[in-house]
């Protein structure tokens, strides 16, 4: 444990290395087996780390690296406090899992990275593992930080890695303006996040995450009865920061854009890891979001909608990444949800198990792009399965999970959440309505990712031809993704199975996917199974303060109830995967008739409600129009200002040198001009006649003695 | 008989001063100037030596001594300049001395 501080260095020296060696002098290979072994080890340590955590009582191990800011005095609530900053990692039940989450899905996209990225050009290659390092570097750091500081570092880190990532092929007009637009709505969220720290120190004196949720936890509740206080706006400051990482609304439209980044990239940054930083952060301040339970609901009304309303746009969606990135959003509502209705462990069991179907859905979603030649859209695919018989099982694996169907893993997450939010009792939103929301939308997500199967694997091929004669459809020898990747303009011999780099952590995040759920067994299935909410009973500590020895609440109803829920939302998915076989595999004609038949909704969803171009009217127009307002009274105003002080230079030097030219110059040459003239007057007097001049001096004589004799 | 007083001395002294002043600002030839200006010289002598005598006090007559000194060198210094201009000029006439006018 004492080296837990080296889990987020080893990317961090594999990117250094890739980033200023490897760009120029690597091999392809060479360059991805070093990221790989870096994450590799990262993940060793972590599982270590893991293993020692759970061997102590207290289940919590702070190791504090080096001072970064010596104690400042600044100003806080009680006076002068000392604003001190170290880099310190924190190992807890929390910190760990997500540890284990960021290494373990990190170091099979990394692996599957190597044959996905092997068509790049060499130094491409490099650059790209340099990110892929870097980006675990900062997760981690954020993952492991132990205060909001060091937490910030990763936080802001990740989003760079993020814009780096998506604008990985900037060549690409529309890659570099996605990596833009990601980069500029995450910075409105730090804008948030940053004033939520600010507040804390202020209010706590102290940003370490163990002492501020201590200080909280003797604070009272912000009830609606006590009122909106300090704590609340500090929770609505850090989830507004949450909203931009996270994707929610009113900030989530970064996220489908970020699709124009390489495959594994969505994978790792926009599904399983960095999006769920947000989650993550909001977990770790559990005891301060517990003490405002208004900005609770908001969270928890938040998450409902943005989960119901990626939902609907994911349902007409045709680019098969897009799919997969509004169900991201979709279930990150879910998570907020879940730390909404304060069922924080759920939140933490939900964003693990999507970890694992997620990134399994995103890998096998970029083997198919990479097997029908750069292909995404849905409608040019169709009966994949028998080219590419383990991506279409794995897939089909990661869409049971997700869809809620038991024994798979997303079953016992999602209903977790969806038990724990019809128990809850809101501030002002009535009961039952959130449940509602989010049965409405596990249906949806059924729906949905079992089109995207249906469309992709099943039915008639409808993508392009290829040349016959060279190989055999179908030809989906592991060998053959090796031999593809010799040359980048290689013929294409129509859709294959990716390579065993790529179908390797295909396999492995399928079996996680399957098996991940049953850390989480909810406990009415005491009776069989008696390791039930493992899960919530380990990460419990991390969402309570140390001095406050909470006790866990049971949330109990009866046997039946919870039955009674659990075989609703398991209806409810098998109904969304039945009306999708329906109309994507029975009858392929149905869904054009239905599309027709609601043309209307259908318009408004295959437009993404129009957010885009809302935000685009308002806030980008906005932006534009006042930053050409401002340009224009640059240009007129100030510019004016400062070549209006020039003229008026310019027209005062030329009076000065006109001054100078005829009044001072003149009055100089009057002078000399009088003296001149003088002079011809004068001069007479210099006869040069020596008698004159003793004449004169005697006369002088004379008058001086004259008046020294009568005047005295 | 009548008893010579200083005031004698001091007439006797101004009119040669007057006559050597006179002397000096109407006569052209130079050597004549110079002339005059010993006998200027010699009125403030006869005027040192009676008042010295009158106040019994011989720095009056040292004086003299040095004044005839002075004189002397003049003289010679004087002459040397107008045998020099006239080696020039052919004339010791003060009208045509004035090469130094503008």
């Amino acid at each position: 444990m004492e080296s837990i501080w080296l889990i987020p260095l080893l990317p961090g020296i594999g990117a250094a290395i890739n980033g200023l060696v490897g760009i120029r002098f690597f091999g392809k290979r060479l360059a991805g087996v070093l990221a790989s072994f870096m994450m590799g080890w990262a993940l060793w340590l972590s599982f270590w780390a893991f293993v020692e955590l759970l061997g102590t009582e207290e289940r919590f191990h702070q190791v504090t690296v080096a001072s970064w800011i010596p104690p400042i005095p600044l100003d806080t609530v009680d006076g002068v406090g000392s604003f001190t900053v170290d880099w310190s990692f924190t190992l807890d039940p929390l910190s760990a899992m997500m540890a284990l989450i960021v290494t373990g899905i990190g170091f099979l996209i990394h692996i599957y990275s190597i044959g996905y990225i092997e068509h790049e050009p060499r130094g491409g290659v490099a650059r790209f593992f340099c990110y892929l390092n870097l980006f675990c570097f900062f997760m981690l750091t954020l993952v492991l930080g132990s205060n909001f500081l060091v937490m910030f570092v990763g936080w802001e880190g990740v989003g760079l890695c993020s814009y780096l990532l998506i604008g990985y092929w900037y060549h690409k007009q529309s890659a570099s303006d996605a990596g833009k637009k990601a980069f500029i709505v995450n910075r409105i969220g730090d804008w948030g996040f940053v004033l939520g720290v600010f507040l804390v120190f202020f209010t706590f004196g102290t940003l370490d995450f163990r002492a501020v949720a201590e200080a909280a936890s003797q604070m009272p509740v912000e009830t609606a009865a006590v009122g909106f206080g300090v704590i609340s706006a500090i929770c609505l400051l850090l989830f507004i920061g949450a909203t931009g990482k996270s994707a929610q609304i009113p900030l989530y439209v970064w996220l489908p854009d970020a699709m124009e980044g390489p495959t594994p990239v969505s994978a790792l940054i926009h599904a399983a890891t960095m999006v769920t930083a947000g989650v993550y952060m909001v977990c770790r301040n559990a005891v301060l979001f517990t003490h405002a339970p208004m900005v609770m609901e908001i969270v928890a009304v938040i998450g409902v909608l943005t989960a119901l309303v990626a939902a609907t746009i994911g349902l007409v969606q045709t680019d098969i990444k897009r799919v997969l990135a509004y169900s991201t959003v979709s279930q990150l509502g879910y998570m907020f949800l879940a730390t909404g209705v304060g069922a924080f462990g759920a939140a933490a069991f939900h964003l693990m198990t999507h970890a694992f179907f997620k990134a399994l859905l995103f890998l096998g979603s970029g083997a198919v792009i990479h097997g029908m030649n750069e292909e995404q859209d849905m409608r040019r695919m169709g009966g994949l399965r028998q080219y590419m018989p383990i991506t279409a099982l794995t897939m089909a694996i990661g869409a049971v999970a997700i869809a809620g169907i038991p024994p798979l893993s997303g079953f016992f997450s999602k209903d977790e959440i969806l038990f724990r939010t019809f128990l809850h009792h809101g501030v002002f939103v009535p009961d039952r309505v959130l449940w509602g929301l989010g049965v409405v939308t596990a249906m949806l997500t059924a729906f949905y990712m079992f089109r995207l199967i249906n469309m992709t694997f099943f039915g008639a091929y409808r993508g392009p031809a290829w040349g016959h004669g060279a190989e055999e459809p179908g030809h989906d020898d592991a060998g053959h993704g090796d031999d593809h990747g010799a040359g980048h303009g290689h013929a294409w011999h129509g859709p294959h199975e990716a390579s065993r780099w790529m179908t390797i952590p295909l396999v492995v995040l399928a079996v996680g996917a399957f098996f991940a759920g049953f850390v989480g067994v909810p406990i009415a299935f005491e009776a069989v199974w008696p390791w039930t909410a493992t899960i919530e009973h380990f990460l419990h500590p991390s969402f309570v303060a140390q001095g406050a020895h909470a006790v866990e609440e049971a949330h109990h109803m009866s046997l039946l109830g919870e039955f009674g829920l659990m075989g609703l939302s398991v209806l409810v998915a098998l109904g969304g995967i039945w009306f999708a076989y329906r109309n994507y595999v029975e009858r392929p004609e149905a869904a054009e008739r239905l599309a027709e038949s609601l043309a209307g909704p259908h318009r408004v969803l295959t437009n993404k409600y129009y957010v885009d171009e809302l935000y685009d009217a308002t806030v980008v127009r906005g932006t534009m129009g006042s930053a050409g307002g401002l340009w224009t009274v640059d240009q007129r105003v100030v510019d004016g200002a400062v070549n209006g002080t020039g003229w008026t230079t310019i027209a005062a030097s030329w009076v000065s040198h006109i001054l100078d030219k005829y009044v001072v110059d003149g009055l100089v040459n009057l002078t000399a001009w009088i003296c001149g003239e003088a002079s011809y007057v004068f001069r007479r007097a210099q006869t040069g006649l020596i008698q004159n001049y003793a004449f004169v001096t005697l006369l002088g004589v004379f008058a001086f003695v004259t008046w020294f004799l009568v005047a005295r | 008989m009548l008893e010579i007083t200083p005031l004698h001395y001091s007439l006797l002294s101004a009119a040669l001063f007057m006559i050597g002043v006179i002397g000096v600002l109407v006569r052209r030839n130079v050597i004549i100037i110079f002339m005059s200006i010993e006998l200027i010289l010699n009125a403030v002598n006869i005027n040192l030596i009676a008042l010295s005598d009158q106040l019994q006090d011989l720095a009056g007559q040292v004086f003299v001594v040095f004044v005839i000194a002075v004189a002397a060198a003049e003289a010679a210094v004087g002459l040397g300049i107008i045998i020099a201009f006239y080696r020039n000029k052919e004339t010791v006439n003060i009208d045509e001395i004035q090469i130094m006018r503008w």
